[in-house]
C-alpha cells in the first residue's frame, strides 16, 4: 500500500505532462479536421481522400506511429528538429485523433436537412454567416460527439509516448512493467483512466447541453473542464521550488539496472545543485540520438552496444582498446564525450538451467549450436535484430527449434518455467546467480566487450560542475554490487524501487 | 417607362443535355400576381430560382428591377427577395422569433416587428418564443412567409410552398396569401402544380411544359378556353372534378 501511494506521489508532474500533450494535440488536429470536414462536406473526392488517409492512419499500431516519427524527424529536419520527446508525439498523436474528427465533422455536416441550407440560402446568408449562424450550430452535437471520441483515444495513446522519451502517465506503465511493480502500473493506468472518464463525462455534457439548447449547462461543464486542465497542468505553472538551478535529464534504457544507475546517477547530480528530470525506457536505437541532441544529458550505455549498432563494427578488439576507440569516435562524430566506465560489464550471456546444461552436456556456445535445432532459445525484445546475434552465429552456427523474444522479467520467467532452454541473459543480471543459471563460455570471442560507460551530451562535455559529479563514479561499481542491486529490484518477493537499490549501492560502493 | 418588377430574357439552364429551362423570355410587373403551373418536369421551379440565384443561367439573364441580378453578390440579391418553398426549412435551432427576423440580422437592419408580422399571417403572438418543431405544418408556412416578408421584400417567390399542407390549411393560407398581396402591394410569383389553385388567386396564369412557355393568359381568359391544348388540359382537371362533384349531388 506504502508502495501506491509512493508511486501515486508520482502522478502529478506526468499527470501535467499526459494533459499539455494530449491538449496540444486535439487542439491541433481540430484546427486541421474542422476546415477539412468543412470543404469535404462539399466535396465528395476530397472527403474520399481524407477520411481514406485518416483511416489508413488508424490501421497503425500508435506505437509503430510513435517510432516512425524518429527516424522521419531525423531525416526532414536534418538534426534541426527535436526526433524525440514532445514534438513527434505530438505529431503522432494528431494524426490518430484526425480520423474520429474528421468522421463526425463531415457526417455532422452532411446530416443538417438540405431544406435548411437552402432557407440559408435564400434569406441571404453569405457562407461565413451560413457556417456561423445555421451549420456550427446545427453540426455541433455530432462534431462534438467526434471530438470525445478523439480525447479519449488520444488521452489513452498518449501514454505511449514514453517510448520516444516523452513524459507521461505512461511512465509509470512501462517502468512498472519493466521492473514487475504493479503499484507503478496501477498508478499509472488509474490516473490515465481516470482522466479520459473525467474528460469524456464533461465533454458529454457540453454535447448534451448543446443538443437540447441548454446554454447553462454547456458553459458550466466547459468552465469545469477548462479548470480541471488549468489544475492538472499546475505543475508546469509553477515549476517546483530550485526552479533557478540548472535542469539536466537523466536517460535510462528499459531495465531495471538502468533504472537504478540513472537513480545513483541523478542523486549525484543533485547533490551538486542540479535539478533533475528522468527519461526511462528509452530504446537503445532512440538513446544513443538524444544524448547526441541534447534531449537526455547523460545516461549509461554498453561499450559493445556503441561498438557493434552504432559504429558498426564487427571485429572484437581488447576491452581497453575497444573503449579508447569508442571515445574517439563518439567525440568526433556526435560530440558525445565518454566520462569514464563504471567498472563493471553488462555483456550479452547465453545463459541455461544448471540441470539441463549438465544433462546436455554443453558448457560453451559451440556445444549450444550443435544441439540448437532441439532447443528453444528465448531472447531479449532487441537481441534477435542486433548485429551480435549475427555476429554469435557467423562464428558458431546455430538454427534453433523456436526463437522467441520477451521482455527482460518474463525471459527470465520462460526459462524458469521450462518454456524455452536457453536466454540470453546479461551478466550483471543479479538473477543468474539467484536462479542458478550456467553461463556459457564464448571460446571464438564472437560477442564483444559490454563496459558500461558513462555518456554525456556536447553541451555538458565541458561542463567541470557536471563531469565533477560524475567522476566519482568511474571504475567504482563492481560486478557483484550491480548484480546485488539489480535483484533487489528484479527479485519477486520484497521488492525494492530503484532509488532505493540506487541508495543501497551506494552505500555498498562508499560512495558518499 | 417603369421596367418590369422581373425579367427573364431568352433564359436557358441545361442540366448535362437536358433543357430544364428553353430559351423563356418573361417580363413580371409590379404589382401583378403570375402564376407559374405545369407538371413535374416542366422546368417551373428552376425558371422561379433563377431569379434568386439558387439557380445559375446556362444562358441568357435575369432581369430585378431593370437590373442583371448576376451584378454584385448573389446573397445582396436574395436579401431583396422573399423566398417561400415547400420544405419550409426553418431554422430548427432558433426561435420563431429568431426565424422570422433572421433577414434584417444578417444585413445588419433594425430588429422587425416580429409581433405585426405574425399578426399579418394569423398567427397567435405567442408562438413567438417557440421553437419551430412545436408547430403545426401549416404554422410552420405562416412562419416561413412571415420570414420571407420580415425584410421589407416587395417580390415574393414561392416554390410549391402550399404543397405539403392539407386542403382545409391549403386553401386558407392561399386566400390569406392573396390579401396580403394586395395590401402590402406585393409583386407575387406562385409555382404551382393545381391549376385551380393558380385560377383562383393569380391575375396571370404563366402554363409552362418542358422547360417553354405554352401559354400565358388571365384566369378568366384560360376559363373561357384559351391558352392552348397543354394549358386546358390542365383546366380540364378542377373544372371536370367540379362537375363530377355536382353530379353526385
Amino acid at each position: 500500500m506504502s508502495g501506491f501511494l509512493a508511486a501515486l506521489s508520482r502522478v502529478p508532474p506526468l499527470l501535467a505532462a499526459h494533459v499539455t500533450l494530449s491538449l496540444a494535440a486535439i487542439a491541433l488536429g481540430l484546427a486541421i479536421a474542422a476546415p477539412l470536414a468543412i470543404v469535404a462536406a462539399r466535396r465528395p473526392r476530397v472527403a474520399a481522400v481524407a477520411l481514406g488517409f485518416a483511416s489508413l492512419i488508424q490501421t497503425v499500431p500508435a506505437l509503430a506511429l510513435l517510432a516512425l516519427f524518429f527516424p522521419l524527424l531525423l531525416l526532414v529536419g536534418g538534426g534541426a528538429l527535436p526526433a524525440l520527446g514532445f514534438l513527434p508525439s505530438l505529431l503522432a498523436l494528431t494524426l490518430y485523433a484526425l480520423l474520429p474528427l474528421l468522421r463526425n465533422g463531415v457526417a455532422s455536416l452532411r446530416g443538417i436537412d438540405p431544406a435548411v441550407i437552402e432557407a440559408a440560402d435564400a434569406v441571404g446568408m453569405t457562407p461565413a454567416q451560413k457556417l456561423r449562424l445555421v451549420e456550427a450550430p446545427l453540426a455541433a452535437p455530432v462534431a462534438i460527439a467526434g471530438l470525445r471520441t478523439a480525447a479519449v483515444w488520444t488521452i489513452g495513446a498518449a501514454t505511449l509516448s514514453t517510448t520516444v522519451g516523452q513524459p507521461s502517465l505512461g511512465d509509470l506503465i512501462f517502468a512498472g512493467l519493466q521492473t514487475q511493480s504493479w503499484s507503478l502500473v496501477l498508478a499509472g493506468c488509474l490516473a490515465a483512466a481516470a482522466l479520459a472518464l473525467a474528460v469524456d463525462a464533461l465533454m458529454g455534457l457540453v454535447e448534451r447541453g448543446i443538443a437540447a439548447r441548454r446554454r447553462g449547462l454547456w458553459l458550466a461543464a466547459l468552465a469545469v473542464l477548462a479548470g480541471g486542465m488549468l489544475a492538472a497542468t499546475a505543475p508546469l505553472w509553477w515549476p517546483a521550488k530550485g526552479g533557478d538551478r540548472p535542469l539536466v535529464t537523466v536517460g535510462a534504457k528499459n531495465f531495471a539496472e538502468q533504472y537504478i544507475l540513472a537513480r545513483l546517477i541523478g542523486d549525484r547530480l543533485e547533490r551538486a545543485g542540479y535539478r533533475v528530470e528522468y527519461r526511462d525506457g528509452l530504446g537503445s536505437a532512440v538513446i544513443f540520438g538524444a544524448v547526441a541532441s541534447g534531449a537526455v544529458d547523460v545516461y549509461v550505455d554498453y561499450a559493445g552496444t556503441i561498438w557493434t549498432n552504432e559504429m558498426k563494427r564487427a571485429d572484437v578488439p581488447d576491452r581497453a582498446a575497444m573503449l579508447r576507440t569508442i571515445g574517439e569516435w563518439t567525440a568526433r562524430t556526435r560530440g558525445v564525450r565518454l566520462v569514464a566506465a563504471l567498472g563493471f560489464e553488462n555483456a550479452y550471456a547465453f545463459a541455461m538451467r544448471e540441470p539441463v546444461a549438465r544433462a546436455r552436456g554443453i558448457a560453451t556456445l559451440a556445444d549450444l549450436a550443435a544441439q540448437s535445432p532441439s532447443l528453444r532459445l528465448g531472447s531479449d525484445l532487441e537481441f534477435l535484430e542486433r548485429p551480435e546475434w549475427a555476429a554469435v552465429r557467423r562464428a558458431y552456427p546455430m538454427r534453433f527449434a523456436a526463437a522467441t523474444p520477451f521482455s527482460p522479467t518474463f525471459m527470465y520467467q520462460a526459462l524458469a518455467s521450462g518454456r524455452v532452454d536457453a536466454i540470453t541473459a546479461f551478466s550483471s543480471d543479479g538473477r543468474i546467480a539467484a536462479e542458478h543459471l550456467r553461463v556459457l563460455t564464448d571460446p571464438k570471442h564472437a560477442i564483444p566487450g559490454y563496459d558500461a560507460i558513462l555518456l554525456v551530451a556536447p553541451g555538458r562535455a565541458k561542463d567541470a560542475r557536471f563531469l565533477a559529479a560524475l567522476r566519482p563514479l568511474a571504475g567504482r561499481i563492481g560486478v557483484e554490487a550491480m548484480r546485488q542491486a539489480n535483484y533487489r529490484v528484479d527479485r519477486e518477493a520484497d521488492k525494492q524501487s530503484p532509488e532505493q537499490a540506487a541508495a543501497w549501492l551506494a552505500g555498498a560502493i562508499r560512495l558518499q | 417607362m417603369q421596367p418590369p418588377a422581373l425579367a427573364w430574357e431568352q433564359v436557358t439552364k441545361l442540366y448535362g443535355d437536358t433543357a430544364a429551362v428553353a430559351d423563356v423570355s418573361l417580363a413580371v410587373d409590379g404589382g401583378s400576381f403570375v402564376a407559374l403551373v405545369g407538371t413535374s418536369g416542366s422546368g417551373k421551379s428552376t425558371l422561379l430560382k433563377m431569379a434568386n440565384r439558387l439557380v445559375e443561367p446556362t444562358r441568357g439573364r435575369v432581369l430585378l428591377g431593370g437590373e442583371d441580378v448576376t451584378r454584385g453578390p448573389a446573397p445582396a440579391v436574395r436579401r431583396r427577395i422573399g423566398y417561400v418553398f415547400q420544405n419550409i426549412g426553418l431554422f430548427p435551432h432558433l426561435t420563431v422569433a429568431e426565424n422570422v427576423a433572421i433577414g434584417p440580422r444578417i444585413s445588419g437592419q433594425p430588429v422587425p416587428d416580429v409581433a405585426q408580422l405574425l399578426d399579418l399571417l394569423e398567427l397567435p403572438r405567442d408562438v413567438a418564443p417557440r421553437m419551430p418543431a412545436e408547430l403545426s405544418g401549416g404554422q410552420r408556412q405562416r412562419v416561413g412567409i412571415a420570414r420571407a416578408l420580415a425584410p421589407g421584400a416587395k417580390l415574393l417567390l414561392l416554390d410549391e410552398a402550399f404543397g405539403a399542407l392539407d386542403p382545409v390549411t391549403r386553401d386558407a393560407l392561399g386566400q390569406r396569401l392573396r390579401a396580403l398581396h394586395d395590401e402590402l402591394g406585393l409583386t407575387t410569383i406562385l409555382v404551382t402544380h393545381d391549376m385551380a389553385e393558380a385560377l383562383l388567386l393569380a391575375t396571370r396564369v404563366v402554363v409552362m411544359k418542358a422547360g417553354r412557355v405554352v401559354a400565358d393568359e388571365t384566369p378568366a381568359a384560360l376559363l373561357a378556353g384559351g391558352g392552348g391544348d397543354a394549358a386546358q388540359a390542365l383546366v380540364a382537371v378542377p373544372r371536370d372534378q367540379a362537375a363530377r362533384l355536382a353530379a353526385v349531388r
